[in-house]
């Protein structure tokens, strides 16, 4: 045998590690479905898009639906809202997105968005606050008649979800 | 520390036992014989209150548990149901919303007496460590346990809770998602909720028997700071110890029962018993009293600082009011443990009381004007504690001259 002791070790210490990486990769890959049986399942993601019949809200109402178990507004904006918000520069602004941006283009009265403050969470009261927009009374964030963050903790603007007309009063979410 | 300890087994029964499993051996020498230093005052006996506590707590949770739903459409009413219907399950139910309460008071009173007398020093750094790990744990599992009962302020708590996740850069959306298992706090996120909240108080427990057993490798501190010397130091923990413990726990029973019977609900929140709605947010959330001061540091920070956004940055400094508290063994130079011999260590030390005490106050303020200044400075004298006052004064200041022995602090010179 050509072998000699110091390459007999190092054999040894390869197959040690060798092995010690398998052991590894067995073990990561059985706790895998332990805590990715934590992520959201398939009912939930079942749920991903949803319809919005626009024809039963009336200008300047505003409603609050369910969408993957958020609460998302639709608001009907009025044309001074609207053009309140149009009037704002964009270097007053923490994240700065023009009107057109947060709305789609020939619908801009129409004003989708996740209910939910971009700082913890909180579910922001409607036409109010000093914008004339959102008032979010866990932490004091103001968003103006865009949804777009003016004042407070918050980081950013109210999120906008996916979204698309099917017709002038059909809209889908997600 | 066994060296008071006397266990000779004569009965032929004992011995046999001792030879394969000396459980009575240890006990004797760690419950019964363990040499305590016998200066030890009041402060010490909130260690006792806590484990008396954590028995509460776990017993009448799986008393609770037998009767209580964690089902998102049904856990708001099985909880009135337990209140309502369930023979005393308005005292069982009452005793754990309450102990919770309790147990908090306990552990600040536990771990603010830790602080005045630097029980955190060499060589007990360890039993400070897994201390304040029980701690975050604590925090961990009444969060959890606040959940269940499914109202307005469960509901919000979890969410606003959960949300502190996503502040995290990159993985934060998915940690958040991961972590409430949907994109919003729903039935998934309250049924592994009930899960972790009935398995951590094990956890601690576990956490809680090596805090002990660390506890009995150096044995106590003391009043004075000054290591034990000669057994005339010491008494044994039982009866002395265990007697002024029980008697500790009967007074702390008193405010105990006195919420349990006529205000159970004087430290909750009436929000919490309108049922959960993911549509509107309670005009005005604040968390449970032992989390404010925590929560006026969230809330504090409001201004972004560089690439640092508010929300990023409140949370950090959320985060960071606990982990300095691992470092604290490292951060307090000064040789001399006992607050009681350090003239400029205790003013410091009150005003972190006193500003602690003003965090609280703030927490459930709302965050704007006055209070969000205060809670500004709160939180700056907060951290200045730690990372400033305690390195700096060990360093310049002159202690007190110590007693000679715990001997001597007790008896003075009729001891000679």
């Amino acid at each position: 045998m050509a072998s000699d002791a110091t390459s007999d070790i190092t054999k040894r210490d390869f197959l040690y590690v060798a092995t010690g990486a398998m052991g590894a990769v067995g073990a990561a890959a059985a706790v895998w479905p332990l805590i990715d049986q934590l992520n959201p399942d398939a009912s939930v993601l079942a749920l991903a898009s949803i319809e919005f019949d626009l024809s039963t809200l009336s200008e300047g109402q505003s409603v609050t639906i369910k969408w993957r178990g958020l609460p998302m507004f639709v608001r009907y904006r009025t044309p001074e809202e609207i053009a309140q918000a149009k009037a704002v520069p964009l270097s007053d602004l923490k994240d700065p997105q023009t009107d057109a941006e947060r709305v789609k283009e020939g619908h801009e009265q129409w004003l989708i968005m996740i209910a939910n403050c971009t700082h913890l969470g909180c579910v922001p009261v409607g036409e109010s606050g000093d914008f004339g927009g959102w008032f979010c009374p866990c932490h004091g964030s103001h968003y103006d008649t865009a949804g777009r963050i003016r004042k407070g903790p918050a980081p950013l603007n109210l999120i906008q979800p996916e979204y698309e007309f099917l017709s002038d009063t059909i809209v889908k979410i997600g | 520390m066994s060296g008071q300890s006397g266990y000779n087994p004569t009965n032929p029964v004992e011995k046999w036992l001792d030879e394969r499993l000396p459980i009575l051996r240890f006990s004797k020498e760690h419950l019964m014989d363990f040499p305590t230093p016998k200066n030890i005052n009041y402060w010490w006996t909130f260690g006792a209150i806590l484990m008396f506590m954590l028995v509460i707590q776990i017993i009448t949770g799986i008393v609770l548990a037998m009767h209580y739903t964690s089902d998102a459409s049904l856990a708001f009413d099985s909880v009135e149901h337990i209140r309502r219907n369930v023979n005393y399950g308005r005292i069982i139910q009452g005793t754990h919303a309450v102990g919770a309460s309790m147990f908090f008071f306990a552990v600040y009173m536990h771990i603010f007496r830790g602080l005045y007398y630097g029980s955190y020093k060499a060589p007990r750094e360890i039993i400070w460590i897994l201390g304040v790990l029980i701690f975050v744990l604590m925090m961990a599992t009444s969060f959890m346990g606040y959940v269940l009962p499914w109202g307005q302020m469960s509901f919000w708590a979890a969410t606003v809770i959960t949300e502190i996740f996503a502040a995290v850069p990159v993985v934060g959306e998915p940690i958040l998602v991961l972590l409430r298992g949907g994109f919003a706090v729903d039935n998934a996120t309250l049924t592994r909720f009930f899960s972790l909240h009935y398995l951590l108080p094990f956890i601690i427990l576990a956490v809680v028997i090596l805090h002990i057993w660390a506890l009995h490798v150096p044995g106590n501190n003391n009043p004075t700071g000054v290591e034990v010397k000669t057994s005339a130091d010491t008494v044994p923990f039982h009866p002395y110890i265990t007697m002024k413990d029980l008697f500790a726990v009967v007074v702390f029973l008193i405010p105990f029962a006195w919420f349990v019977f006529f205000a159970p609900d004087i430290l909750g929140h009436p929000d919490n018993y309108i049922q959960a709605n993911s549509q509107i947010t309670p005009p005005h959330i604040v968390p449970e009293w032992y989390f404010l001061p925590f929560y006026a540091i969230l809330r504090a920070i409001d201004f972004d600082m560089l690439f640092i956004s508010s929300k990023l940055g409140g949370v950090i400094f959320f985060g960071g009011s606990i982990v300095i508290l691992f470092f604290l063994p490292w951060l307090d130079g000064s040789k001399v443990r006992s607050g009681s011999y350090r003239p400029l260590f205790k003013p410091f030390y009150w005003l972190f009381v006193l500003n602690f005490l003003m965090l609280t106050y703030l927490g459930a303020q709302a965050a704007e004007g006055i209070f969000l200044l205060l809670s500004k400075v709160g939180t700056a004298y907060y951290f200045a504690y730690f990372l400033l006052v305690l390195p700096i004064v060990s360093r310049i200041e002159t202690p007190n001259p110590l007693p000679a022995s715990i001997s001597e602090s007790v008896l003075g010179n009729k001891g000679e």
